[in-house]
Formats: structure tokens, sequence, C-alpha cells
């Protein structure tokens, strides 16, 4: 994919073009940069065949972290966004060591239970949490410079695309590596690795750690978008849209998590503008003719022509 | 019990039961360095159970096993393997979305004295190895091909290649040529056992036809209801009315 550089140049472009052209658009942008870092997560269990339905929890505590933290020690958000991801890993290594004994449908829904579980205490204990209301707090420094919300964002947003092209080049390059290629063989024949010495288990954990970091990440950088967060952040729901974005823009790709994220806020946008308490249906629609058109996602689609392969 | 000396693999009183089934009952048994066992028996005659203990799949009951004097019971495959155990299986083993090239790399690379994680896996090996294993498998024509579109014949072969690729001491293969048709077959068992001479392996095979057994095994173990019936070289064990009658059926 020689013209994939170029490709993700003009991404790139075009984000920067529509928050310069349309400043309305810096929050949607943030938001969709910030779901595609936690669909990069989960595109990272999808190599290894695995689902979880759960993954928002990562992004949820990342967030609740960066909440925290703002709140108690009124810290920058760089060091707030660096919080919320080693929060995120910190827990995906903990739940990890007992995700990695289950595959399949068995892997999907403990991870879900996790999330709910989560969800529950975080609703529940309401002194701490802030309960279904949430936490809110001021908008944080940003480099140890105070800014108005409009510099904020507009920081914030260049901040995300940075972390949007590094994150993606270094799932890409895991993806690579001798352990990314371990992770993907998973996905086909565990049992030959075993033979051949590497532990399946070991390499599983360190692909959820990573997803959970990508999620927490994302989640960190939502938190920090909205100044607000809440229980749903980590509901089930919110774990169904990442799948939902990841088949949405190509599981097999970094680039793809990001084209996915992006489609999928403009048409919620859209939908929800359009056709209101009715967007879920347009958004359902979309995948399901995405699941017959283009199986392997929007990225799939266009796999082809940035290969330079002529139909 | 006292390591039984100068084998590569030996078991003392190996016994599993699978509820009233008995599949290895107190097997006692020595593989010498550089031997090329062939292990025939009937369908559930507890060949396959025999391997997979050896290999750490499966548990024993009761009994020893041995690697090179160290004791390797209950261990297992991936340790087995690290040990210096190669196996292949009667359905390849193989990741089918990777290259057969992909597969070798990522084999090799689990053998690296310093494997780096974040490594690209085409840095972590040596090509020349990689080309050399190829070659002698003769897969080299293949190389950039999935794995999973590969006949079972070369399937078998990529199978094999990335136990081999590890340098065991010992090479354990259940019915490696199974599923390939009857004009095939020798020529893809020749081409493994050229491969197993050159790395200088002692190796186990469980296998079905006969032919195959008296042209590639210095050595044969008949196997019936989970005991080593008759053990000896090939000629000698094929003749013994036993094995005429419980494995041969003529």
């Amino acid at each position: 994919m020689h013209r994939l550089p170029l490709f993700v140049a003009a991404l790139v472009g075009l984000v920067l073009a529509l928050a310069f052209g349309l400043p309305w658009m810096k929050t949607p942008l943030l938001l969709a940069l910030a779901n595609g870092l936690s669909v990069l997560g989960v595109i990272v269990l999808v190599r290894a065949g695995q689902v979880s339905f759960g993954h928002a929890m990562f992004a949820c505590l990342a967030g609740y972290s960066v909440a925290f933290a703002a709140r108690a020690w009124h810290l920058d958000a760089l060091l707030l966004l660096a919080l919320g991801t080693a929060a995120a890993a910190l827990a995906g290594a903990v739940i990890g060591l007992f995700m990695v004994r289950y595959r399949g449908i068995f892997f999907g829904m403990l991870n879900l239970a996790f999330s709910m579980v989560l969800f529950s205490v975080l609703g529940k204990f309401g002194g701490i949490t802030g309960g279904t209301d949430g936490l809110r707090y001021d908008r944080p420094t940003f480099g140890f410079m105070h800014l108005e919300r409009e510099g904020f964002e507009l920081a914030l947003l260049l901040l995300a695309l940075l972390l949007a092209v590094v994150a993606g080049w270094l799932v890409q390059r895991y993806f690579a590596s001798v352990n990314g290629q371990a992770l993907a063989a998973i996905k086909t024949n565990e049992t030959r690795l075993e033979y051949l010495g590497i532990s399946a288990k070991r390499v599983f954990w360190g692909g959820y750690v990573l997803s959970a970091a990508l999620c927490g990440l994302g989640g960190a950088l939502f938190a920090l978008t909205q100044g607000l967060v809440t229980p749903e952040m980590g509901y089930w729901v919110r774990s169904g849209e990442i799948v939902f974005i990841a088949i949405l823009g190509g599981a097999g790709h970094a680039v793809g998590a990001f084209i996915g994220a992006f489609v999928f806020e403009f048409v919620k946008m859209y939908a929800a503008a359009l056709l209101t308490g009715a967007w879920q249906m347009v958004l359902g629609l979309v995948l399901i003719v995405m699941v017959f058109v283009a199986p392997s996602g929007i990225f799939g689609l266009l796999q082809r022509r940035l290969s330079g392969v002529k139909a | 019990m006292i390591a039984p000396t100068n084998s590569v693999l030996s078991t003392r009183g190996l016994s599993l039961s699978f509820g009233g089934v008995v599949a290895a009952d107190a097997i006692d048994f020595d593989l010498k360095a550089g031997e090329r066992l062939a292990v025939v028996g009937q369908n559930g005659a507890g060949k396959t159970t025999f391997i997979n203990i050896c290999t750490g799949y499966l548990k024993p009951t009761s009994g020893q096993v041995w690697l090179d004097g160290a004791d390797i019971t209950g261990r297992s495959p991936r340790e087995i393997t690290r040990l210096g155990v190669g196996r292949s299986f009667q359905l390849p083993q193989v990741f089918v979305e990777h290259t057969v090239r992909q597969c070798l790399m990522l084999a090799a690379s689990a053998v690296q004295p310093r494997r780096g994680w974040w490594q690209p896996l085409e840095q972590a090996v040596n090509a020349d190895e990689m080309d050399a294993t190829l070659a002698l498998l003769q897969l080299n024509s293949r190389s950039h091909d999935r794995a999973g579109e590969l006949p079972e014949g070369q399937r078998k072969l990529l199978d094999v290649a990335m136990a081999l690729i590890l340098n065991p001491r010992l090479m354990i293969m259940d019915e490696p040529t199974s599923g390939v048709s009857s004009d095939e077959k020798h020529e893809l068992m020749a081409v493994v056992m050229r491969a197993l001479d050159a790395k200088q392996v002692t190796s186990i095979f469980v296998e079905h036809d006969i032919d195959i057994v008296r042209r590639y095994a210095t050595r044969l173990a008949a196997w019936i209801a989970g005991k080593i019936a008759a053990d000896g070289p090939p000629d000698q064990v094929l003749n013994d009315p036993l094995v005429i009658k419980n494995v041969i059926g003529e």
C-alpha cells in the first residue's frame, strides 16, 4: 500500500480543513478521534479473532481517572491524558490475567460482565462517583497554559490528530512484530503456537493490555473534550458501538478504525438531526449494507486502490 | 525411579485410562538416538495417546517419561517443545491465514535466543535458514502462498517444517502420510526423511501404510490395546503372528 501515507496525509488535511473552516466541527471531530482510538484497541483483539463487548469499561475507567485527578489535583491536560491511559492499561493488565483463559463468546461476555459491574459501581456509589449524573470538572490547563474553550479544543484536536497517527502507526508496527504475528496466529491455531514453545496466553495478555491502553487513551480524550464523565461511558451499548465502528471502518487496518469513527460520528449527527428518535435505525441500515457489500469495511474497499492494483 | 540412560526418549509404567478404557497400559519403552521408529496399530490401539503423553498434551495416570534422562512427565507441550521435541499432527496444524514463509518465520522466532517481541518478524529470524528449510521441505515455490491454500501434502510438509525449524532432538509425527494419495505418500515421506537425516533428528512416526513402514523405519513397534505387543526390526515385527492377526489383518 504505497499510497497509504498520502491517504493518511489527506485525511489529516481534511480534518484540519474542517476544524479551521467550520469551527463548530471541532467537538464532533474530537469525539470521532477519541472513538477511533478506542476502536483501535478493539481492532487489536480482533487480530486474535476475539471480540469484546465490554471494552468501553477501559474508556470509562480512564475517563473517571481523568475526572478524579482533575478535581483533586488540577493536573494539566497532558498529564491527565497520560494518567487516564495508564489507569486503563493497569486495569487491563489485571483483568487480562482472567480474560486470557477464555475465547470466543465466553471472552466477549466476560468482558461485558466486568463492564456492567463497573457501570453499576459507578452508578451506586454516588457520593464518590457522582452517581448517574457523573462528575464534572473545570477545564484543565493545556501544556501548563490557561486556554479559553476555543483554544483548548483546537489544541486538544491537534494533539488528538497526532496521537491518532502515532497510535495507528504503532499498532500497525505491532501487527508486523513477532508478538503481533503470534497474536494473529491465536486466531487460527493456538495449538501449534503452544507446540512452537510460544505461550498463547502471554501473547494474548500483551495484546489485551495494549487494547485496554488504547481504549483508555480514547476515553481520556473523550473525557477531556466533554469536561464531564458519566457511567454511560462504560455502558454495554458503548462497547457495542466500538465493535460496530470496527466493522464499519474495517478491522484489518488501523486506518479503518478512524474512518469508521468519522463515518459513525457524522452519520449519527445528521441522522439524529434529520430523523429524531430514529437515528439508530439509520446506523443499523448502514451496518447491514456494509456487512453485505463490504464485509472488510470501508477501508477494505479502499485497500485495493491504495495498493495501486487495477480492478 | 532412576532415569534410564543412553536413550533419547524413555517411558516406564506409562498408563492412562479414559473412564474404563485403558489407552496406555504400563508401557516401558526406550528410543535410541538415530532411530526411525514406526508405530503401527489399529484405530484405538493407543498410538496417538502415547505420543500425546510424550508431547505433554495428555497427563498419564501413572508412570514416567524421560527425554535425554530428564523427567518430562506431565510437563506442558510448550515446555516439552522447548526441551527439544518437535511434533507434527495427523491434521496439519499450521497458521492458515499466514503465508508459508510467515508460518516458518514465526516458528523460527520461537527459538531465537533473544527474541525481541517488538522486532519485525522478518528481522527476528535468519533469512538463509528460512530459505534452506523451505528448500529442504520442497516448499520454496509456495513460500508466499497462504498456508490455508496449500494442498494437503504440502500442508503436511509445512507442519513438519514448522517443527523441524525448532531444531528438535526428537521429532514425533502422527500419521504424516494420512489424507495424501497413495502416489504422493512415498514422495512426501522421502522428503520428510531426507530433511530429518539432514538435521540428524531421531524420529517416531505413527503410520498405517505398511509399505511406508518397510521402506522408511529402522525399527517398528506394534500397539495392541494400549500395549506394545511387538517391538524390533520391521521385518521381524511384521512377521509376528500376533501383529499379522491384530494389526495387518492378513
